[in-house]
């Protein structure tokens, strides 16, 4: 990107009728690690790689829990995800508390997307720098949004954020019309298949990926690390991305329900 | 020219009798279902114990209104408590708590009366007694309510510990076992139920131990 005379405060506008820093706020959106989210009628699925800076460091936490039934990924600076995930949080325990029913995802999403509004028209404040995979479940189903720094949100049926989510988006672009009828099994293999996608070779392992899983009767929950190597260690023995041959997939999908009553019992508590 | 007085009362009493006992590695948590008001019963089945985390009850007597907005209250602190602390809170962190939210309204409190039992951080049963303004003690048992004047001194004959200045020197209290726990608290209300008449219908226990949380009924008289 060039830099120029109008990019210096968000509240100036560019001859086209840009707003640069808005722009430039995106930008760290595509810097940050890839996350990528796809659903089905009943289930969503939330899938990150994972980057530490060093061997001696800890993953960043990109994936976390809103509410029973919503849940967040973010890509881009994750201080402000993580704030933008408080602020969630709240909006969920305050509406609970007041309605006595689970705050409508549709209606969160564009909660936030007017607090990132309002962020590209104050000269003192400049844009929040992470884009968010929004999950959750409402009384028609499963919802999948992305919320922009722009302030623009998006409902999808599957989308990819991050750096080399373009790889994601290519492979999620092939399946996407099946997926309203995925199972849940199904769903997660996609994911990971997609995140690997944007490893362009790198070993898929689950000590670099985070899944997570909300759907009609499952609470949002990340799944742990050994269920996440079975998935894994189940598809890559196949050894290919398309659809698996029939035993082989009822192999697979022994494999999957054995892991999920598994992942369901060990639920975790919220993450920070 | 005497005292303008008001006419109207923000609160009101819905009377009933709570009770809860501390075991080694149990705690039992027990009320009535009445809810009243004056000399009307409201409701028979109407639950007075709540779950605040895995492993601690709250049961509470007085103007259920209050209670029910306490109650929602420490149920939202105690999400904001797991999402940063990734885990649930303890007893005596949720006693704490409870203290602090009680003081909070001193000057237009919670005519609530409320009694904290489950286990601590250690497994073993705890108990904590609060006045309407959050003066809170841990103690090994505990009522509170419109039979607590009843129930307590009976409590205390049964398990009040001797005190160790006596001459000839008494054993300490035999640790009650979870079934006697039980079956004391059933007595208690059964007599409770006679005089008080704002005690009565049906009893609910609820026992926590280390398995988890186990619930029972017992009718009550009904008069």
């Amino acid at each position: 990107m060039f830099r120029n005379q109008y990019d210096t405060d968000v509240t100036t506008w560019s001859p086209a009728g840009r707003l640069f820093q808005v722009e430039y706020a995106m930008e760290a959106v595509k810097q940050g690690s890839a996350a990528i989210g796809l659903r089905s009628k009943t289930h969503v699925v939330l899938a990150c790689v994972n980057k530490a800076s060093s061997e001696l460091s800890s993953h960043q936490k990109k994936i976390f829990k809103v509410d029973d039934h919503i849940g967040v990924a973010i890509a881009g600076l994750t201080a402000d995800g993580r704030v933008l995930s408080r602020y969630m949080r709240n909006e969920c325990i305050n509406y609970s508390f007041t309605y006595e029913s689970p705050l409508p995802v549709g209606r969160l999403v564009v909660q936030l997307a007017d607090k990132a509004q309002v962020c590209t028209q104050r000269s003192w404040k400049r844009p929040y720098g992470v884009g968010l995979l929004v999950v959750g479940l409402d009384e028609l189903g499963a919802h999948l949004y992305y919320n922009c720094p722009s302030g623009n949100y998006f409902e999808y049926q599957a989308f990819a954020i991050g750096s080399r989510s373009q790889a994601a988006k290519t492979y999620l672009e092939r399946r996407f019309e099946n997926f309203t009828d995925s199972s849940r099994e199904d769903l997660i293999k996609d994911a990971l298949i997609s995140v690997r996608e944007t490893l362009q070779g790198e070993k898929l392992k689950s000590s670099i990926c985070t899944v997570a899983v909300v759907g009609i009767g499952e609470a949002f929950h990340i799944l742990d690390q050994e269920t996440v190597q079975q998935l894994i260690d189940a598809f890559e023995i196949v050894g290919e991305d398309e659809p698996p041959v029939p035993e082989v997939g009822d192999a697979e999908a022994d494999q999957g329900e054995a892991a999920a009553p598994a992942a369901e019992e060990g639920a975790a508590p919220m993450d920070i | 020219m005497t005292k303008q007085r008001a006419n109207w009362s923000p609160y009101d009493n819905n009377g009933g009798s709570c009770v809860a006992i501390a075991g080694a590695d149990y705690c039992v948590i027990a009320a009535d279902t009445r809810m009243s008001t004056g000399y009307n019963i409201l409701s028979r089945e109407y639950s007075k114990i709540t779950k605040l985390a895995d492993k601690c009850l709250m049961a509470s007597s007085g103007f259920q209104a209050d209670v029910k907005a306490l109650q929602k209250h420490l149920a939202a602190r105690h999400l904001i408590y797991q999402h940063q602390h990734n885990k649930q809170m303890s007893c005596p962190a949720m006693g704490q708590l409870l203290s602090n939210t009680l003081y909070y309204k001193r000057f237009f409190p919670y005519y609530s009366f409320n009694v904290l039992g489950g286990l601590d951080s250690e497994g073993k049963g705890c108990v904590y007694t609060y006045d309407a303004v959050g003066s809170y003690e841990r103690v090994g048992y505990s009522s509170q309510g419109s039979g607590s004047t009843l129930i307590m001194p009976f409590l205390d004959n049964q398990l009040k510990s001797p005190s160790p200045l006596l001459l000839p020197a008494q054993d300490a209290v035999t640790p009650l076992s979870e079934t006697e726990a039980v079956d004391l608290v059933k007595t208690v209300f059964a007599s409770a139920t006679e005089r008080d008449i704002y005690t009565g219908d049906k009893l609910e226990i609820v026992v926590v131990n280390a398995e988890g949380i186990r619930r029972e009924y017992m009718d009550l008289r009904k008069d």
